[in-house]
């Protein structure tokens, strides 16, 4: 039976067909219904770690033990699982290892569009690319097998339209793979000198047996036609050079590491011209300029963003798209915190106070744009609070007190301990803010260690945010609730103001969690002086409509935020009192 | 390729424009076509501006559409048809929602909601059809039926029939809000009878 799936979903059938039954990974956008999909089959054991470096950890943990193991995570997370990587790299695996990496080409949710087949090929690890959902679910079970076949982890590149586009997928049934036997075996598992450097060996030696299984393998293929125009292509860039060559014949690309030689030699000899369609770095292009064999690639078309069969065709025949035209330029839609969103508390006092924030990565970085603007700075999960330290070595005490920095609990948990750790232990005075909304909300509502839910649902114990601030040496730390705007003003003025490493717990659940209430919509009544104080809050029910401020019922759910900031009482529920809505 | 449909759905996120296009993907598998849905996750679902595709046809390669390459296009909110009209194809259909909803810069004072975007999109020719699908799914009894009445008239511009939609609605949406949205379907759908099919 075929049935409508997405890359994701389809990634997490082929995982269970093949038997996997370990999987831990750590959300992160387009990856993150790979390891939610996995949750649904009661054969895997899955789990959210709290970073991606744990989740990889634990998969090599399984593999080493014998189970078929599998590990999640968009492109910056892989940077964070490299550690282990490049290391499992050497020792292999026994289980089969994948490490499902997705890319982001376009930015649609990322902090940065960096191109992980380069990390393939430092780590030396062989990499697959699926161009749709079925080859998602095939894929992953031929990367099982050659991971054990060539004692190698293995990853398996996808990338943002691949991850988010359901196509059809056949159904097959699971195969249980038997857990192998645990050998003890530390010239491979134990990775010290004497060891690793006969395992580099060991790696070269692996990747040219790969490099033959390239030159042969099913998974390059050539589909031959036109004579004069030939084009090389892989994944999601394959799908959009089909439809702008119709005609033209193609080497598609199923693994990108190890790239074959002669296959691409053959091949180019048969074509006249040969382009190489590929989004973000020139990988297969360089890899054809090393071999000699001559391609036309980004000269024409760029190394930023997506691409799209407009833009080939454009780039390639100068055909432009055939378009409606209307010259007013349409004004942004960027995304918004929603409406009941416990952030927008915090960031409104953060903007009130003028304060230099150093910010990190979740739905609170959309403090850092208007009207809230109150974000300085954000580069990566968990570095805010290093950041905000060492502004206050470089710029001493007087700019540490009006300096804060904000991380989610999930991010926290990820990566902001240790840097928490590293303020206490060298003598820092900076304050820190937890938002603590009880779950980890950009990425879709993945529970972490602090939410008390294991991905499955099941209660667990959870991590005390307090207790666990207080043991690594903090003495200052308050809870206080972002929706009670004057009192966590006074908490944050008095934190910052305080010497010694302080920490600001901001407690309010996610207004899209279920069980979270609001009081119902507001309306604007006849007291208001339009003095748009409430649009400060930079709410998406509120605007204005003929120069005179509204609230949209439709959206508003009454977190009565709006209510505080008015001076005037101008903003009421509306009459007669709706029942208690929920968001 | 020419026999491929091509349909975006555009709108603001949270307004339901993934389960539109799901219901529209199910409808076009059940009809034994080659079916591709690219959806929106991440970011842009916190209020901002998403489109997803849906194309499906004898044998679809991109799961994405380019400019002036949409057959239909289905908007939830004027700005964004506004927005995402260049991907409308010479002789294609804009099925427009008439609710507007304010952009984050619109409200901060950065820039100002375009007026008249009706009358505007109209001038260049497209065929534009406008129907409040708010005020038709409050109708029906839930405001988050907006995108299910929207499918109802597109329903009624593919060649996809009747009962392939509803039995499309009945496998995606949860079975409480079913009878809603069975009479928003119905609203869209008998809102607007008039025009081809594609
Ligand atoms: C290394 C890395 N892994 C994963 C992500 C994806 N990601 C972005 S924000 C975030 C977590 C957000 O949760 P939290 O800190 O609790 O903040 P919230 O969104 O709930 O406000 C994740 C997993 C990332 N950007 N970088």
């Amino acid at each position: 039976m075929k049935k409508l799936m997405l890359g994701n979903a389809a990634i997490a059938r082929g995982a269970y067909e093949a038997g996997v039954t370990v999987v831990s990974s750590y959300p992160g956008t387009p990856s993150t219904e790979i390891t939610q999909e996995i949750a649904k089959y009661d054969e895997i054991y899955s789990e959210w770690a709290p970073n991606e470096k744990v989740a990889l950890e634990v998969a090599i943990g399984a593999s080493f033990a014998g189970a078929r193991s599998m590990s999640c995570m968009k492109h910056v997370g892989l940077n964070v699982a490299a550690d282990p990587l490049y290391s499992v790299s050497y020792t292999g695996v026994g289980g089969g290892l994948v490490v499902c990496v997705a890319d982001d080409p376009g930015i649609h949710s990322s902090q940065n569009e960096q191109d992980s087949r380069l990390v393939a090929i430092s780590a030396k690890v062989p990499m697959l690319e699926p161009a749709d959902s079925e080859e998602c679910k095939q894929y992953v079970k031929q990367a099982f097998l050659l991971s054990e076949k060539y004692d190698t982890p293995i990853l398996v590149r996808l990338s943002t339209r691949i991850s988010h586009s359901q196509s059809l997928v056949e159904q097959g049934e699971r195969v249980e793979k038997p857990l192998g036997d645990y050998e003890k075996n530390i010239a491979k598992n134990v990775m010290m000198p004497t060891m690793a450097v006969k395992r580099h060996i060991f790696v070269e030696k692996r990747l040219g047996d790969m490099k033959r299984f390239a030159e042969e393998c099913e998974l390059n293929t050539i589909e031959h036609k036109s004579e004069k125009v030939g084009v090389i292509s892989a994944g999601i860039a394959y799908q959009y050079a089909k439809e702008a060559f119709p005609e033209a014949s193609f080497l598609k690309l199923g693994m990108l590491n190890p790239l074959p030689t002669d296959l691409i030699k053959d091949f180019a000899k048969s074509v006249d011209t040969l382009y190489v369609i590929e989004e973000l770095e020139p990988v297969i292009e360089n890899h054809c300029k090393v071999i000699g064999v001559d391609v036309i690639g980004k000269q024409i078309l760029p190394k930023t963003g997506e691409y799209n069969v407009g833009m080939i065709k454009k780039a390639v025949f100068g055909i432009n798209a055939d378009t409606h035209n209307i010259d007013e330029e349409a004004p942004g839609r960027p995304p918004v915190m929603c409406v009941g969103c416990p952030h927008r508390g915090t960031f409104y006092v953060l903007n009130k106070l003028g304060l230099t924030v150093s910010g990190d990565i979740g739905c609170y970085t959309l403090g850092a744009l208007p009207p809230l603007s109150a974000m300085d700075m954000c580069v990566c999960m968990g570095a805010s609070i290093g950041m905000a330290h060492g502004i206050e070595k470089a710029r001493g005490d007087d700019f540490r007190k009006k300096t804060v920095a904000v991380i989610g609990d999930s991010t926290f948990l990820h990566s902001g301990i240790t840097g928490l750790i590293d303020m206490v232990y060298n003598k820092g005075n900076s304050t820190v803010i937890i938002l603590d909304n009880s779950i980890t909300a950009m990425t879709g509502h993945q529970d972490n260690p602090a939410t008390g839910y294991t991905i499955k649902g099941e209660p667990t114990k959870t991590v005390d945010l307090e207790k666990l601030c207080k043991a690594i040496g903090i003495e200052n730390i308050v809870a206080a609730d972002p929706f009670d705007l004057s009192g966590f003003e006074k908490v944050v003025k008095e934190q910052t103001a305080a010497d010694g490493p302080s920490v600001i717990i901001a407690k309010r659940p996610c207004a899209l969690l279920k069980g979270v209430v609001f009081s119902g919509a507001l309306e604007i009544t006849d007291n208001c002086k339009n003095c748009k104080m409430c649009l400060r809050l930079g709410c998406p029910a509120i605007s204005t409509v003929d120069g005179r401020v509204v609230i949209d019922s439709s959206q508003c759910v009454g977190c009565n935020l709006c209510v505080k900031v008015c001076k005037f009482n101008a903003i009421e529920p509306i009459t007669p009192l709706t029942k208690g809505m929920k968001l | 390729m020419t026999d491929t449909i091509n349909i975006m759905i555009v709108g603001v996120g949270g307004q339901g424009t993934l389960l539109a296009s799901r219901i529209l993907g199910n409808a076009a598998i059940d009809c034994g076509f080659d079916v591709k849905v690219s959806e929106v996750h991440g970011m842009s679902q916190r209020g901002g501006s998403v489109v997803t595709y849906v194309k499906y046809g004898e044998k679809v390669f991109s799961p994405v559409i380019s400019e002036g390459e949409a057959d239909i296009i289905l908007a939830f909110e004027q700005l964004e048809a506004y927005r995402y009209l260049k991907f409308l194809k010479k002789d294609g259909t804009m099925i427009l929602n008439t609710q507007k909803i304010a952009p984050m810069p619109v409200i901060t004072g950065a820039a100002s909601y375009p007026e008249e975007i009706i009358e505007k999109l109209n001038k260049t020719g497209a065929k534009i059809i406008a129907i409040d699908a708010l005020s038709a799914a409050l109708k029906a009894g839930n405001a988050k039926a907006v995108n299910v009445v929207l499918i109802g008239v597109l329903a009624s511009k593919t060649n996809i029939q009747k009962d392939i939609w509803q039995k499309a609605i009945e496998k995606t949406v949860p079975p409480r809000f079913l009878q809603v949205n069975q009479q928003a379907f119905e609203a869209g759908y008998n809102d607007q009878k008039g025009g081809g099919c594609v």
